[in-house]
């Protein structure tokens, strides 16, 4: 049976969260991107508020927006990816535990920084007693949260389930790995970051839920037709093989592909398998790519399958995301493929209700 | 969906052992791992009993068949000795011969190094060794345990606090009952931390003394570090292998009741125990033995008491606590008790919840406090239970040819 | 005591993040925790370190803070009684 995206939510550096697809984009300075964050009193309790940290601020709003998007009010199951879990808390407590020199300790930090804590905490404002799961695994995150979920709806064991994919950003963690050589020196032009030849990327932070459910409906989004994931692939060969397979698996051809979206960050070094792809086995096709506007971090993946499947509801491509062919016809099929500094690959297929 | 999944291989290291043989010495000889801090840097030396492993972070490299450290945070150097020792019990000397894969579980992955990269860092941001803070995030903790093994298929990691290890052997055995793999490595692994130590030590849940797991006078709880791994296999893959048993019921359930305790009725135990025990199709009357989280503190014990009661209609199982032999090992505990579990059902031996008294006044029942041999023993229930209410219970049996 | 009830609300509120409650918003009496300002066993965990960083009183319990921390005048109290032991 299939697997459809039944709601979303997104938070983002553009302001996706009341609905807006992209059609006017924000062009922002400075050194990395922050979330365009809603009026949080709308979706999260007074009351929690002031304890939670950005992070769980987002995952839940973003949840909180995605349900209601879908029609859903207690999902079956709550699912979170997270790369580097909740960094701003954990920040917090390790700095005084150093300063202080491990006195005067408060709990609410600690609490705050395990990473199953978003998961949890909309669980906790829903009232959902329902299964909990937290992925933390770096470009795998969000990949393993669907794995999961789609196993799950197989098993008849849930009707809907809420899964995303949540990173933030702290000035900590941009210094460290701008020390790294991570990072470009600052967001400007990141309007045309496909065009960037320089090393480094831009960082970013997001949190991105989907309802999935396997019930047919003209109001799904699309049907999540397929995922493939690849552990540090030796070449270019080597990820144009697991392509071909992907393909033939799903019995398609690559010109059946009506859009292919590209995790291209800026980063000449990453850059280089998409823009091999671009020319070779995609070069007929309609690409897009959405880093220049989520910034990079482990599942900003999750911002292109929201913008794919925005794509395939609407039918349209919002000009600020194209990369080559604009497509002018019918989009039945949509191919995302993604690294995440080259350790982590992902495939998705999305394919019309 | 009707493959049956089992564990060929198991391996672990912990304050009672760096290995299986060893493990098994202590537990039979009521052995504890718990006493004063010796390698950790914190002001709560000489204050706060743990269960450290009695290895060096360079001895463990040895046992990690690696050559040097560099890289590898004392999370990732536990789980590679403990997911090796799996393997090589599991007799697997071809790591790719089927789909393999390894889904592991840490609470905070290599914060042992990240703090010593921060204390230098918090004062001059252009200092602190990067070598120190590139292993923090808890995917660095898996796949420096998969490049170990070679596995290269399919890795994940599950960070769900205390309930961690629990659910990384519940994933793998449906990705296995999906045919998406043949073989899963699955466990978890975490070091001790100045984090996890002050951090349990804010919510005033650390016993100062030796923790007492359902003891009606316990003060809380003890940290200990570790790592335990398990290879499932599916029953075709496992061939003519020796199998240690079978992953016959699991479930996970969220209380919703407040982010660090559980409800005092102990909803989310009772409704994880009682999911688990419907997927193995088994009833309350099957269960031989319950190896409970049992942490010591007064909100678990008394949850997971009541939650047991209710289950069980005051006919509770035996049940016993052995986080007094390793203390807490957060993200690693669910591996490292499933592994006990599964001893217990090999040896027909329950393991003693050592320094127990007083029975709780609010429970009718009292744990097996002596070590307890020629048990027969079919089907342990495993509780792990996490922050956030986050509940797992894994139901393990003896394997039996249909 | 005046001063230092004020003193006290401001830190409450700084140490717990209230961001919308102002001091005067505050009722001495009133229960802290449950109804009243509604905070609850981790609110009352920060109570206890605040009192031990500002006030250099510890309490070793938590079980212990539930009377000490039911309103603003029983901490008000408590430290008044034990800050010079």
């Amino acid at each position: 049976m299939p697997v459809f995206i039944k709601g979303v939510g997104c938070i983002s550096p553009q302001p996706t969260y009341n609905g807006q697809f992209l059609n006017e984009l924000t062009a922002y300075t400075g050194e990395y991107f922050t979330s365009a964050e809603p009026d949080y009193k709308a979706y999260l309790n007074p009351a929690l508020i002031r304890r939670m940290g950005k992070i769980l601020k987002m995952g839940v709003a973003s949840a909180s927006i995605c349900l209601q998007d879908a029609k859903v009010e207690n999902p079956d199951a709550i699912i979170t990816g997270t790369g580097l879990g909740c960094i701003v808390d954990t920040d917090k407590f390790l700095t005084a535990i150093i300063e202080n020199e491990e006195q005067f300790l408060t709990p609410t930090n600690f609490i705050q920084s395990t990473h199953n804590t978003i998961s949890a905490q909309i669980a906790l404002s829903l009232k959902c007693l329902n299964y909990n799961f937290t992925y933390v695994h770096r470009g795998f995150s969000l990949e393993s949260a669907l794995q999961d979920s789609i196993m799950m709806l197989k098993e008849g064991e849930a009707k809907d389930i809420l899964v995303g994919g949540v990173d933030e950003i702290t000035q900590t963690y941009y210094a460290i790995t701008k020390r790294m050589g991570f990072w470009k020196k600052n967001v400007e032009g990141h309007l045309s970051l496909a065009k960037a030849n320089t090393k480094g990327t831009i960082a970013g932070e997001g949190a991105t839920y989907f309802v999935l459910s396997q019930e047919e409906s003209s109001s799904n989004y699309a049907e999540l037709k397929d995922l493939a994931t690849i552990y540090r692939p030796k070449d270019i060969e080597e990820i144009e093989s697991e392509l071909h397979k992907f393909l033939e698996k799903n019995d398609l051809a690559v010109n059946d592909l009506d859009l292919v979206i590209l995790g291209i960050n800026g980063d000449q070094r990453g850059d280089q398998v998409y823009h091999d792809l671009a020319n070779g086995l995609f070069k007929d096709q309609s690409l897009a790519y959405f880093k220049h506007l989520s910034g990079e971090y482990p599942t900003s993946v999750a911002f292109g399958v929201w913008m794919g499947a925005k794509i395939m509801k609407s039918q349209e491509i919002p000009s600020g995301v194209i990369l080559e062919n604009a497509n002018k016809g019918e989009i039945k099929n949509i191919l995302i493929y993604n690294h995440y500094r080259d350790i982590n690959h992902s495939i998705y297929l999305l394919t019309h209700i | 969906m009707s493959k049956r999944v089992v564990v060929t291989g198991m391996g672990l290291v912990s304050g009672i052992g760096n290995n299986l043989e060893q493990t098994w010495d202590s537990l039979i000889s009521s052995k504890s791992g718990i006493g004063d801090i010796t390698w950790l840097n914190t002001r709560h030396k000489n204050n706060l009993p743990v269960s450290e492993v009695k290895l060096s972070s360079d001895e463990l490299v040895g046992l990690a068949g690696l050559t040097s450290k560099n890289g590898y945070s004392r999370s990732s150097l536990l789980g590679t000795v403990a997911a090796r020792e799996a393997v090589r019990n599991a007799g697997i000397k071809n790591i790719n011969e089927y789909r393999t894969g390894i889904v592991s579980a840490t609470s905070v992955g290599g914060m042992e190094k990240s703090e010593v990269f921060f204390a230098d860092f918090l004062k001059d941001n252009t200092k602190g060794e990067l070598r120190n803070i590139v292993t923090h995030d808890c995917g660095d903790t898996t796949e420096k345990i998969a490049d170990s093994l070679g596995i290269k298929q399919y890795m994940t990691t599950i960070s769900t606090a205390c309930s961690s290890s629990a659910n990384s052997i519940m994933f793998g055995a449906r990705l296995i009952k999906h045919n998406i793999l043949d073989r899963v490595i699955v466990g978890g692994t975490d070091s001790l931390t100045k984090f996890t130590l002050n951090g349990f030590n804010t919510l005033m849940i650390l016993d100062k003394d030796h923790c007492r797991p359902f003891d009606d006078t316990r003060t809380g709880l003890n940290l200990g570090e570790g790592a335990g791994f398990l290879v499932l296999e599916s029953e075709e893959t496992a061939g003519s292998k020796e199998i240690f048993g079978e992953i016959t019921g699991y479930a996970n359930a969220n209380e919703a009741f407040h982010q660090t305790a559980s409800s005092p009725e102990g909803d989310g135990a009772y409704q994880a125990m009682k999911k688990a025990l419907e997927v193995s199709g088994l009833s309350i009357e099957d269960i031989d033995y319950i190896n409970v989280h049992g942490t010591g503190t007064l909100n678990n014990d008394l949850s997971e008491g009541r939650a047991m009661e209710r289950l069980f209609n005051s006919k509770v199982p035996l049940f016993s606590s052995t986080k007094a032999f390793t203390g807490h090992t957060l993200g690693a505990c669910g591996g490292i008790e499933a592994i006990f579990s599964f001893l217990s059902i090999k040896y027909n031996t329950i393991f003693p919840n050592l320094n127990f008294g007083t029975q709780m006044k609010e429970l009718t029942v009292s744990p097996v406090d002596k070590l307890k041999r020629n048990v027969a023993i079919d089907h342990v229930l495993s509780n792990s239970f996490g922050f956030g209410g986050n509940n797992s219970s894994l139901i393990l049996s003896r394997y039996r040819q249909r | 005591m005046d001063a230092l009830i004020t003193d006290l609300k401001g830190k409450i509120i700084h140490q717990l993040n209230l961001e919308d409650v102002k001091p005067e918003d505050i009722d001495d009496n009133a229960p802290l925790f449950g109804s009243g300002l509604g905070l609850d066993s981790i609110d009352a965990l920060e109570l206890i370190v605040l009192l031990e960083k500002n006030y250099g009183l510890k309490i070793e319990n938590p079980e212990a803070g539930k009377e000490i921390f039911s309103s603003i005048k029983s901490m008000a109290d408590f430290i008044k009684e034990n800050k010079d032991k």
